[in-house]
């Protein structure tokens, strides 16, 4: 029984998020912390503060512990099972219809007509992410982290990779 | 070897995706079309744009399908368990050891010295797009485009699924012109 509940729980958001992990957060705490009473308020908020500070998508770390928490090994692969799986199904059956015909034009339109509209939530995310560590780390450091990774990325072709890890070293020495 | 690769790829973009998966947009980006030349600009963009309008986690998504592309039901299964299962066992380790790990002050001082550097990641992204766009489209459909799209997901709050859905339903329907006939039903296509 506490297995399908894990997977309703996890279900719900996972088919009802639009926009991508973060926007399934409240789902998730609306079925966890409201309907099944599984963690706290301040609980969830824990979980929460700690998957910001994890690496990954964030609503799978949140399925993976509480899955974990309350139905061991088992249920932290149900409701990560229950987070991915219907969207990724569907996903791969739409694009697989669309890939069979992409020398289409109707096709290769669809794909030019949903560029600039992908390029606006791009630019609307960049806009987040600065705000957020302005509003974290005020404008100087976030100035000095903008124009550093700016030119190791685009001038010195550096990988993201070490770019990240040189990023959080900064952070540990410097914005601690 | 190209599981090998798949598991690399999205290994990488889990481990270093700070900030829930929207994050790992770039990354994935990085790994995908530059790296490993699985796709190019053109199905990265179909992929991007079908997992916004889809719903449900954006990481996964990506990587699930991409996988699946890549090296079948084995490979769509290896890319999402590279790029959730590290950070999920992280996860169980630290909140059920140290709790208070999150409030150590370098780590949250690594958190937030991440986000500017994916904003940076995001912006030339985002740049890569409108060129294409301006390519394919021309700088006034282009704008066109942007602009609309802008106003209604901003000012009118519409939700994204519906605006893709809405111009990818145009696409579809739009009946084959030629080129001179182009111009004036690609007027009304800015919605």
């Amino acid at each position: 029984m506490i297995y399908w509940h894990i997977f309703l729980a996890f279900f719900i958001p996972g088919i009802v998020g639009y926009g991508g992990g973060p926007a399934s957060i409240p789902l998730v705490e609306n079925e966890v912390v409201d309907r099944y009473g599984w963690l706290s308020v301040t609980e969830f908020s824990e979980v929460l503060a700690m998957g910001n500070a994890l690496p990954g998508p964030i609503a799978t770390k949140m399925a993976g512990y509480i899955g974990f928490q309350q139905g061991g090994i088992l249920g932290a692969a149900i409701g990560v099972f229950a987070t991915v799986a219907p969207s990724l199904i569907l996903m791969i059956i739409l694009l697989s219809v669309l890939h069979r015909h992409k020398d289409s034009p109707k096709v290769k339109r669809m794909t030019n007509y949903v560029r600039p509209t992908i390029a606006v939530l791009l630019g609307v995310m960049t806009l987040n992410f600065f705000t957020t560590a302005y509003e974290g780390i005020g404008i100087l450091q976030t100035l000095i982290l903008i124009i550093a990774s700016f030119i190791l990325l685009e001038k010195w072709k550096v990988h993201p990779a070490f770019v990240i890890v040189g990023a959080l070293a900064y952070g540990a020495i410097f914005l601690a | 070897m190209k599981q090998v690769d798949l598991f690399l790829a999205f290994f990488r973009v889990g481990m270093l995706g700070y900030g829930g998966g929207p994050s790992s947009i770039p990354l994935v980006h990085k790994e995908v079309v530059e790296r490993y030349k699985w796709m190019n600009e053109d199905d990265f963009a179909d992929v991007l744009a079908l997992g916004n309008t889809l719903p449900g986690p954006i990481a996964t998504k990506m990587a699930g399908y991409i996988g699946y592309r890549v090296a079948g039901i084995i490979g769509m299964m290896n890319a999402v368990f590279a790029t959730i299962t590290p950070t999920i066992i992280l996860m169980i380790i630290l909140l059920t050891s140290l709790s208070s790990f999150k409030n150590l002050p370098w780590v949250s001082g690594m958190t937030k010295a991440v986000v500017p550097v994916v904003g940076v990641m995001l912006a030339t992204l985002t740049w890569d797009f409108f060129k294409k766009s301006r390519n394919t489209l021309g700088i006034r459909n282009a704008c066109l485009i942007v602009g609309a799209s802008f106003v209604l997901l901003e000012v009118f709050h519409f939700h994204p699924a519906i605006l893709i859905g809405a111009l990818l339903l145009f696409a579809l329907v739009r009946k084959d012109k030629t080129r001179k006939g182009n111009e004036n039903v690609e007027k009304g296509g800015g919605l």
